[in-house]
């Protein structure tokens, strides 16, 4: 009973776009203009009518979004009409261009316009393959639930740790202070751990600790030296717990790459879209000037 | 030592008695006022700092020398203080009463400290909530043990040690745990009847090690110990033998003792063995005992402005006063529209005798039920309610009659129903929509009852309930299988049915047992599974208003499947003999219940197809599918996380959202967000005192305006999604946020806001065209909701899928 937005309604907005393609494609061809195919055509100003009029609809879908008692048919059939009409403006487009491009005021608009369908095709794209990955890493928890869980288990593991020595409550101290979720957009996207630990008898300078690398080399390196049985019981202890850590951080990052991921692209989409818009009045107003 | 005397006794310093003993006071009356804990008003007390206490209901007149209106707990406990100063009531605190013997003019009260007192007339205003369970052990009088938490911060560093295993137990010892070397003492081996959320909560904490726990383990003794670190020594039984365990503190939670046996010990008698119900009262709010009388929460009226006005009334009786009623005019108001113009009493007086159901209902509560009730005198044709209205009101027919048509469209029939006879008792027993359309008749007059207080009348009044329990019974065969059958034959089989109470997973019959009995599903649902390769696999879900057991019945086969209820469930039953003989009165019945079974046979095979199917029937049924009406359920293949969802619901429903999106369990990728199931029989509609949770004609439960936020909904509402919020403030529109920047939209209002928290809760958008904001508002069409009628659709579509 669940359907995508691909799938909304029998795919009528598929059917819709299609159809507008195929007719302005006859008419394209039907059509014998005595320069080379433009805007400036009977034709041309229709597609580019058309093409203004589908770029301002589009738009509409940011209102739209946030009318939430609006009765205006559903949210879902305004994306999935959102997603077919736009992949149709390219086309609509291009031929109201009449494949003529240049350096000018015109082809900016044109480019803009690319640039959103192109964000917009990768949001398609996102949305149809993320949000499983998304669902199946959380495993029934919420991010905040994830965290919690994170500090619960760094608790735990300092328990544990103040069975062992000094050196293993400072080391687990640091590894908590040297773990980083997240950090810049690029750090978020790639899901890149550059988390550190400055480790007692280790380097001078806090070392790259990526999944818990180096901490669990530290670890195994003092429990296969170690010869008392109570100390050995709370290093074998410790490195489970962080080996637990590991995987959480691991589900923790990935949640943050996903969920970047999904709203990455809008970063492009919706502030291109301002750009395509103002572009779009120089365009059709220099048009009406030097007509 | 001569003993004092007083005209009137009043136990219990809350509302009702505080303003029973202002007015004794005002009229010079000798009175005392007794009351166990140190000040007055003891619950409000202990309500948190700044509380908003409101005062519904609001059409009800305050008749009170002490001041009473909606605000916060100060204000209101200072007004009370100062009316009782000012008024010199004999208030006298840390008094419990033990004991209440005598009669009218001569009663003896003992109190605890083994002081006894003469009073010529007892009122009691005790409440309902008790006394909490002492340990009873030896040295539980010792200042160390204590019945009650308010504020687990209070205490840092000790050792303390909390007796009991529920909730408020669980609550405790966990926040406690925080600051302090917590065990907990259980007497089962496990943590039994207590909420999901509190048992994991208290197995975590176990495992962990954030706090100990002692299993069948009960209490001993308790000693101070002289100079020791810690100050006292709990011993404990354990199972491993005697355990002592040095401690600050012990904290006893283990229920309260209800106050109804001491009642009953002052020779008080209550009608029926229910916990529900309520003592016998007079008019004048009399026990069977003359002289001692009933007022508050424990007669009934669990709101502060009932109990006091009833306070106010009571002095009054006793003082031979004729003191009009503050309900008087609300029902004169409510008699208006009658034909007859007769004084309120004697309407009332004519109802009860009219409509033989009440008969024996005793006046104060007559007159309550009918407080609460609404008297419609419809034009005739009028259409009362429709076949599959979601109402759960309750009719009687007090003047003319209706037009009952039952049975599907086109092949209708219509009974007629006359004067005293009642109907709507099929929706209200089990929660389903209506079966049938009603019309009215010439010169109809109706009483329609609110669920909640027929049943609270059904649980005090034994007669009341029988009755209608057997008309269920009867009609209930009549529109499931017999349509055709003489109603007297159906009353001499509805008399050999039987109605049997399951527990959620209890087994109505199981595989392979012979098949006797088919059973017709009054309220809750069931799941039907079958055996394979050793694991139980659910095959499909079956709910109130249909039957199961059928295809044993009819070919006397042994059964084929196993039948569990899904929730609490109700049956009636017939056996085979009984079934037999219906069908030789009604020879077409057969072909009937062939055809159900075949299309049973088909849906069956359809979902056993992929044993994903069952499964997914299972882990929804565990979300409580199996008492909703209608659910919210996401796909999260198709979810991107937005929040589109919430922030249509928040802004649609003044600012604050009724779901919780993220949060809630998630089986293959249905995910169950924490929203209202909009359940078949509400548990958050159980008890609320101003009776503020209704439900709509399309099935939406709703809370109306006139909530208190007292959060008993909250508490008794199982899936936890109601929940106390303030309004917040009003949000910038789109356009002046994007434009000028105004202040960012938040769903929740940040900081403490001073106006007064009220529940709320899904409405299912039943005033939005348009339908769920959520499931519009979704702009991936993740967001589905689905009622039972569609569930089965639902599991063989997401099964299919995968």
């Amino acid at each position: 009973m669940h359907q995508s937005i691909l799938d909304y309604g029998g795919r009528r907005y598929l059917k819709l776009a299609l159809a507008l393609c195929g007719l302005s494609l006859v008419l394209y061809l039907w059509h014998d203009p005595r320069s080379p195919p433009n805007g400036g055509t009977w034709l041309g100003y229709t597609l580019g009518g058309v093409g203004a009029a589908l770029i301002l609809w589009l738009t509409a879908l940011g209102v739209r979004k946030r009318s939430y008692a609006s009765t205006l048919g559903t949210l879902q059939g305004w994306v999935s009409a959102h997603v077919y009409l736009g992949l149709a403006l390219l086309w609509v487009a291009t031929l109201h261009a009449g494949f003529q491009f240049g350096w000018n005021v015109h082809t900016l608009c044109y480019l803009l316009m690319v640039v959103v369908i192109a964000s917009g095709l990768l949001g398609i794209v996102l949305y149809q393959r993320f949000p499983q990955q998304l669902s199946q890493n959380r495993a029934q928890q919420t991010a905040a639930q994830m965290l919690t869980e994170l500090q619960e288990l760094d608790e735990r593991t300092r328990r544990v740790a103040a069975n062992a020595s000094a050196d293993e409550i400072s080391a687990i101290d640091a590894n908590i202070a040297g773990t980083r979720i997240g950090g810049s957009t690029a750090a978020i996207l790639s899901a890149r751990d550059r988390s550190t630990v400055l480790l007692p008898g280790g380097a001078s300078q806090p070392e790259p600790n990526p999944a818990q690398t180096r901490m669990l080399e530290w670890l195994s390196a003092r429990l296969s030296a170690s010869d008392d049985p109570l100390r050995t019981r709370a290093l074998s202890d410790l490195v489970s717990l962080i080996g637990a850590r590991r995987a959480l951080l691991r589900r923790l990052q990935q949640d943050a790459r996903l969920r970047g991921w999904l709203s990455v692209w809008l970063y492009v989409h919706v502030p291109v879209t301002f750009g395509l818009l103002g572009s779009l009045i120089a365009h059709v107003v220099s048009v009406f000037l030097y007509w | 030592m001569s003993v004092e005397r007083f005209r009137i006794a009043i136990v219990g310093a809350g509302p009702g008695g505080l303003s029973a003993a202002a007015r004794a006071a005002e009229l010079g009356v000798s009175h005392v006022l007794l009351e166990q804990s140190p000040a007055h008003a003891n619950t409000i007390q202990r309500y948190q700092k700044g509380k908003h206490v409101m005062a519904e209901p609001n059409v009800l007149p305050l008749r009170s020398p002490l001041q009473f209106a909606a605000g916060v707990r100060e204000r209101i406990l200072d007004d009370w203080a100062s009316g009782l100063e000012r008024l010199g009531v004999n208030l006298r605190c840390q008094s419990e009463v033990t004991r209440i013997t005598g009669e009218r003019g001569q009663f003896t009260l003992t109190l605890q400290s083994g002081e006894t007192l003469h009073a010529e007339h007892v009122v009691f205003s005790i409440g309902v909530q008790g006394n909490p369970r002492r340990l009873g052990v030896p040295g539980d009088e010792l200042p160390c043990v204590q019945y009650t938490l308010d504020d687990p911060d209070e205490y840092q560093g000790e050792t303390i040690v909390v007796v009991g295993a529920g909730d408020a137990a669980i609550e405790n010892a966990v926040a406690l745990a925080k600051q302090n070397r917590v065990f907990i003492v259980n007497r089962a081996e496990e943590f039994a009847r207590v909420k999901d959320g509190n048992l994991s909560l208290i197995l975590k904490a176990i495992d962990e090690k954030t706090l100990g726990c002692f299993y069948k383990s009960s209490c001993v003794s308790v000693t101070a110990t002289e100079g020791a670190e810690t100050p006292y020594l709990l011993t404990l039984a354990t199972p491993e033998g005697d355990t002592a365990v040095p401690c600050h503190r012990i904290i006893a939670r283990i229920g309260a003792v209800p106050p109804r046996k001491f009642v009953e010990s002052c020779g008080i008698r209550f009608p029926s063995a229910d916990a529900a119900a309520l003592p016998e009262l007079s008019a004048q709010y009399e026990s069977n005992v003359p002289g001692l009388y009933v007022i508050g929460a424990l007669g009934g009226y669990p709101l502060i402005k009932q109990a006091m006005n009833q306070g106010y009334e009571v002095v009054g009786y006793i003082q031979g006063e004729a003191v009009e009623p503050a309900d008087e005019p609300l029902l004169a108001e409510k008699f208006a529209a009658l034909p007859e113009r007769l004084s309120v009493s004697a309407t009332l007086q004519r109802m009860q005798q009219r409509i033989a159901l009440f008969a024996a209902v005793n006046p104060l509560m007559f007159r309550e039920l009918i407080l609460g009730s609404a008297v419609h005198c419809p034009r005739e044709g009028e259409v009362v309610f429709r076949r599959n209205d979601y109402t759960n009101s309750f009719y009687t027919i007090l003047d003319g009659s209706v037009q009952i048509e039952i049975g599907e469209e086109g092949e209708s029939r219509r009974i007629t129903l006359g004067t005293g006879q009642f109907f709507g008792e099929g929706s209200l027993l089990s929660g389903r929509r209506r079966s049938a359309t009603v019309y009215a008749g010439a010169g109809c007059v109706l009483i329609e009852s609110p669920r909640r207080d027929i049943v609270k009348l059904m649980s005090s009044v034994d007669s009341v309930r029988s009755v209608i329990d057997r008309l269920f019974i009867v009609r209930a065969i009549q529109s499931g299988f017999a349509p055709n059958t003489p109603f007297e034959v159906l009353e001499t089989i509805a008399a050999r049915a039987r109605l049997t109470r399951y527990k959620r997973d209890e087994a109505l019959f199981k595989e392979g047992e012979p098949g006797d009995r088919l059973h017709l599903i009054r309220s809750g649902s069931v799941a039907v599974s079958r055996n394979f390769g050793g694991r139980e696999v659910t095959l499909s879900y079956v709910a109130a208003g249909n039957y199961v057991g059928e295809m044993g019945l009819l070919g006397r086969t042994l059964r084929s499947a196993t039948v569990r209820a899904a929730v609490p469930t109700e049956t009636v039953s017939l056996d085979a003999d009984t079934f037999a003989e219906l069908m030789a009165h009604n020879p077409a019945l057969r072909a009937d219940i062939e055809a159900v079974m075949r299309k049973r046979i088909v849906s069956n095979a359809q979902t056993q197809s992929s044993t994903a199917g069952g499964d997914l029937i299972s882990f929804l049924m565990r979300q409580g599918l199996g008492e909703a009406t209608d659910v919210l359920l996401i796909d999260e293949s198709l979810c991107i996380g937005c929040d589109n969802c919430e922030q249509a619901c928040a802004a649609t429903h003044g600012g604050t959202s009724r779901l919780d999106r993220a949060a809630g369990p998630t089986f293959a990728h249905v995910h169950v967000p924490t929203s209202c199931r909009h359940c078949e029989n509400p548990h958050c509609m159980k008890d609320c005192p101003p009776d503020a949770i209704r439900r709509a004609p399309n099935g939406e439960v709703y809370i109306r305006d006139n909530c208190i936020g007292c959060g008993n909904c909250e508490r008794n509402c199982p899936y936890g999604v109601i929940h106390m919020a303030s309004t917040p403030p009003a949000q910038p529109s789109l356009w002046s946020w994007l434009l000028f920047g105004s202040e960012a939209r938040a769903t929740e209002s940040e900081g403490k806001s001073k106006a007064p928290k009220k529940a709320v809760k899904c409405d299912m958008c039943k005033d939005q065209s348009g339908g769920p904001a959520c499931v519009r508002a979704c702009p991936t069409g993740a967001a589905l909701r689905v009622s039972p009628a569609e569930f089965v659709e639902f599991v063989s579509s997401e099964a299919a899928e995968r």
